[in-house]
């Protein structure tokens, strides 16, 4: 299992940020997104590459009306 | 504070000294009517976790406005939280600047001062614009830009209270020693508190509630933009100092007299 959010999703071998992303119907061209994978940060430009182990924690983020 | 059109934060010229914040909104459509009204350039984002139902529009909103953005970190109690926010909110929206909120009361919504300073001294390490929401105490306010940050943004009252500038004396304080941009930031209910805020020297206001809750937001919106603008004007005229009893403006020399 990976944690999504605090969601549990089976996990697959050798997935990545992107296909995490591709599995919730995320479209990662879309602004205003950031991805963490055990609290540190993964870069925009490392989602293509960035394995999701089993058990990590992923937070997935968007903008909101705030401030 | 030097008055004039512009003021600039970290070497960006700002041509608005309104910075709207658009948490209350009810529809995206008014956030973006208010930014107009507003005259605001640059207003503020928060992150939350994303909703894959919802996909929604806000910052494609915001980049048709042509504003840029401050994201937040609302909603963090530690400087552990704030600190991981303000990196995923660099990554999301492209910029270093960050407002950064670090909360130590749930009811108030006051700044947790310690925290705070831990969590600003930290991002400023890691290159960071660090522009703190903190209290009117000019003792952290002076620790806050010590530490590196860009500005201070202390508050007139909670936030969303409406209550206006609670402690004018302390704020004048902030002002007076300031090397960086003071910007009012919380409690602001109408216009009349937003020109006080300039004319007690304050380089630019935040507005979020005050015109997001309003009954007309944009009309409010637009009523801020000229306070802000007035409270700038009137600082730099100058006002006249308080006296106790009334200096006649009319001259007495001259006054008829009038037989019994």
């Amino acid at each position: 299992m990976i944690y999504v959010n605090d969601e549990p999703i089976p996990a697959s071998a050798g997935a990545t940020v992107a296909d995490v992303l591709a599995g919730l119907d995320i479209d990662t061209a879309r602004r205003g997104i950031a991805v963490a994978v055990d609290a540190e940060v993964v870069p925009r430009g490392a989602w293509e590459t960035h394995a999701v182990g089993d058990e990590a924690r992923v937070e997935i983020v968007h903008a909101v009306q705030g401030g | 504070m030097r008055v004039g059109a512009t003021f600039s934060i970290a070497g960006r010229e700002l041509g608005s000294r309104l910075l709207l914040g658009t948490g209350g909104f009810p529809r995206l459509q008014t956030l973006a009517d208010a930014i107009e009204a507003s005259g605001a350039e640059l207003v503020t984002v928060a992150l939350r976790r994303i909703d894959p139902a919802a996909q929604g529009s806000l910052v494609d909103v915001l980049a048709a406005k042509g504003v840029e953005l401050l994201p937040n970190t609302a909603g963090c109690f530690t400087a552990r939280d704030a600190v991981r926010t303000a990196r995923l909110a660099r990554e999301a929206f492209e910029t270093d600047w960050v407002k950064l909120e670090v909360i130590g009361d749930e009811r108030t919504l006051l700044p947790d001062a310690p925290e705070l300073l831990a969590a600003a001294e930290e991002l400023v390490d890691e290159g960071f614009v660090v522009l703190p929401y903190t209290t009117d105490d000019p003792v952290l306010a002076r620790r806050l830009e010590d530490v590196g940050c860009a500005a201070v943004m202390p508050l007139g009252s909670p936030i969303g209270s409406g209550m206006g500038i609670a402690n004018p004396a302390n704020l004048t304080l902030i002002v007076e020693q300031a090397g960086v941009p003071v910007i009012l930031d919380a409690g602001v209910g109408t216009a009349s508190d937003a020109t006080l805020a300039m004319e007690l020297g304050c380089d630019a206001v935040l507005c979020a509630s005050a015109i997001s809750r309003a009954a007309d937001p944009v009309a409010m919106a637009h009523a801020i933009r000229h306070a802000v603008a007035a409270g700038v004007l009137a600082r730099g005229a100058g006002r006249i100092p308080r006296r106790t009893y009334a200096r006649a403006s009319t001259p007495f020399e001259g006054l008829p007299e009038f037989a019994e």
